[in-house]
């Protein structure tokens, strides 16, 4: 266990320790798991907003944390991945706990909570990807030019959200560091959702039996807010909370709006 | 050294803003707006013509390759080309030099080893066999195969293959990616234990590390030129050096751009625009899609980020006299040609498996016959004998067409395709006229 910006930090194996996951823990009261989205774990304003009434626990995606890029290569796929974070859940004793993730993570969330019922306590959905439709196709954003990407993700793409994300340092160290998380982070999701994210969660979907909240951008560009219907007709008694003046990230954009939605719906 | 004519069958006749109006030549170009079936016949039955007149015009061997979705080349199968060219050059020391089938797009990649071995089956044993990793607009893009799965599917596709190859028993595959019970191939090569492998790739040292872990040639397919090369080879033959291995000129393979006139300013009247019309259509592509997040691993990744491929320029702000000078295409007289080559490519780069793309972008047929014509008879002698006194054996040639090319009889008819009768009329027509046999001993 160590320190990680006022968070603490631990490195727990999995996957007969060839899958290496770090967690970062923060704040008391009930648990609370955060599964982050494509582009890494970062500790945001609306993590340290649920950390005030919440326990809040984030794992970073296998493969994104530090010394333990390659632990990537040993998951074959979604199946692999969502054992890795039942694992997960064990170790650290969650049973029960609130899921809540974003985009990537939301997907993730959801599978867990529709694979093992009785690990997720409540589920909050923030833009979640994992389903399909034609007539309203998720933009790829791993085809997307390095100048393009803030402007699909952020609804204001010169924000201090969106410059937090995709910060582009001076100094030589910390943009080699960030250019390649960030590559890294879109290569290990992107893994499990090439080159279609709709892995069959429409099959499994059914099994989620925790209540369910998703919230969606009013300006998501990358997955339009289309997509609430179809999460909410498969999950029995599931609502949405549309964010204005936001896009693909409203946690990021709107984050006081965003971690009320979420506080509200878990003390309910 | 041995000297191939290598093909994209590009798309000839792309409009005038083609990459102004539309995002990129790979993935996306419109069929329906950009072409027309019937039109792209003949590019195909040109690009056969092509390759077979530079078979009978004394080249060592005619290449393809596997592109999809694309206008800058469109052979999804190189295969079936290289079938056509197999058979219609039975009477020739030729090789079929495939560049080739993409094990990672083939399900199950046996599916390559197959076709090879029927290519070396009735090419008579003249089969090169390349292996490609395939780029990632063809293999992530149009074929949907995962980044961070591309290069593992390809090891493991390439190390089936051989084995498929070689095994003299039948075998169980139950690998990664593939799980194959029964592995037994029909038919096997000709060429024992295999046909000789080359592998392109385009600087990263970990296939610098494979191709001479598996004592493959390895081919840099270059747009750019030999002084724009020249620090990457130089990193390829410190890996060969430092395994252990000789520095044989064979071990290397290079691509160039190269346009044959009169003179230096005849060039330039000829080729100009169509050498524009390369750079600056056919390899109008979005950057992300050359390395889609995950394609590379986190080594190389955290190399290029700390140094970028330096790309002093846009190739797009370019124009002729620049992609000349600047050694992207090698063009001008016969002398100035053979002077750039052998300096350039054949001495600078060591390399002694040469490709040469003599049909460029929109250039027509005719014009790509008379370029193919004059560097066959004006370029192509002087070069052959490089690295012949110093005694390397080109391994990675077909065994029975290894000796040095003796001048012989190649009679410069054209097969009849479709439009046989007005491909003769116009070689006939053409103001190289094919030599006699002597002077090509140049």
């Amino acid at each position: 266990m160590s320190t990680l910006n006022g968070t603490q930090a631990r490195v727990l194996p999995v996957w007969q320790g060839r899958v290496r996951m770090r967690v970062l823990s923060k704040g008391s009261g009930p648990n609370l798991v955060f599964f982050h989205g494509p582009w890494g774990l970062h500790w945001t304003p609306f993590l340290d907003a649920l950390a005030e009434h919440f326990t809040v626990h984030a794992p970073e995606h296998p493969g994104t944390s530090p010394g333990a890029n390659d632990d990537i290569y040993n998951l074959d796929g979604l199946w692999d991945l969502i054992l890795c974070y039942e694992e997960l859940l064990e170790q650290l004793g969650l049973e029960g706990a609130a899921l809540v993730g974003h985009s990537f993570g939301a997907m993730v969330a959801c599978e867990v909570a529709a694979a093992y019922p009785r690990r997720a306590g409540r589920l909050a959905l923030i833009d979640p990807i994992g389903l399909w439709r034609d007539d309203a196709p998720v933009t790829n954003w791993m085809m997307l030019n390095a100048q393009d990407l803030p402007g699909h993700v952020f609804r204001d793409p010169a924000s201090a959200a969106a410059r937090a994300m995709f910060a582009e340092p001076q100094d030589e160290e910390a943009r080699v560091a960030a250019q390649v998380g960030l590559t890294w982070a879109m290569g290990s999701t992107g893994k499990f959702i090439w080159p279609i994210p709709d892995k069959g969660l429409k099959k499994r979907i059914h099994r989620v039996k925790a209540p369910t909240l998703l919230i969606w951008g009013a300006e998501d560009r990358l997955v339009p807010p289309v997509y609430a219907e179809d999460f909410m007709r498969q999950i029995a008694g599931a609502r949405v909370e549309t964010v204005k003046d936001a896009g693909h990230a409203p946690h990021l954009e709107q984050p006081a709006v965003v971690a009320e939605l979420v506080r509200s719906f878990l003390r309910a | 050294m041995k000297i191939s004519a290598f093909h994209l069958m590009p798309h000839r006749e792309l409009p005038q803003d083609f990459e102004k109006r539309y995002p990129s030549v790979w993935v996306t170009p419109p069929w329906w707006e950009l072409a027309d079936p019937a039109r792209v016949g003949q590019y195909y039955n040109w690009t056969l013509d092509e390759l077979l007149f530079a078979a009978r015009a004394g080249f060592d061997g005619v290449c393809t390759n596997e592109h999809h979705q694309n206008a800058y080349g469109f052979m999804p199968s190189p295969n079936l080309m290289g079938s056509v060219l197999a058979r219609a050059t039975q009477d020739l020391p030729v090789a079929v030099v495939q560049m080739g089938a993409t094990l990672p797009t083939s399900n199950p990649p046996i599916r390559v080893a197959e076709e090879y071995a029927m290519l070396d089956c009735i090419s008579g044993g003249r089969l090169v066999a390349g292996l490609p990793l395939g780029s990632p607009m063809d293999v992530n893009l149009c074929y949907g195969i995962t980044p961070m799965e591309h290069r593992e599917r390809y090891r493991e596709a390439f190390a089936l293959t051989m084995k498929a190859w070689q095994a003299r028993e039948i075998f169980a595959w139950n690998g990664r990616y593939y799980q194959l019970a029964n592995v037994n191939l029909w038919p096997r090569p000709i060429q024992q234990p295999h046909p000789p492998v080359w592998v392109p790739g385009s600087g990263s040292i970990s296939t610098f590390d494979f191709a001479v872990e598996n004592e493959v040639c390895y081919c840099f397919l270059s747009y750019s030129g030999a002084k724009s090369a020249k620090g990457m080879m130089n990193g390829y033959w410190d890996v060969v050096t430092k395994k252990g291995r000789e520095a044989n000129p064979y071990r290397a393979g290079f691509l160039q751009l190269v346009a044959v006139a009169d003179t230096d300013a005849r060039a330039e009247e000829l080729y100009a625009r169509h050498v524009e019309y390369f750079y600056h259509k056919c390899l109008h592509v979005p950057a992300a899609w050359f390395a889609p997040a995950g394609n590379q691993d986190y080594r190389s990744l955290q190399a290029t980020a700390r140094n970028p491929m330096r790309r002093p320029e846009n190739p797009k702000e370019l124009r002729y006299r620049d992609f000349v000078e600047k050694g992207y295409v090698i063009a001008g007289s016969p002398a100035t040609v053979r002077q750039r080559l052998e300096e350039e490519v054949v001495k600078g780069l060591r390399v002694g498996n040469l490709m040469v793309l003599l049909q460029i972008g929109s250039m027509p047929h005719e014009l790509t016959l008379q370029n193919m014509d004059l560097f066959s008879r004006e370029v192509l002698p002087s070069l052959r004998g490089f690295w012949e006194d110093e005694g390397w054996v080109n391994h990675w040639w077909p065994e029975k067409l290894r000796a040095r090319s003796e001048i012989q009889q190649r009679p410069l008819t054209l097969p009849s395709p479709p439009m046989g009768e007005r491909v003769r009329e116009k070689v006939a027509s053409s103001p190289h006229p094919s030599p006699p046999l002597g002077e090509r001993a140049g």
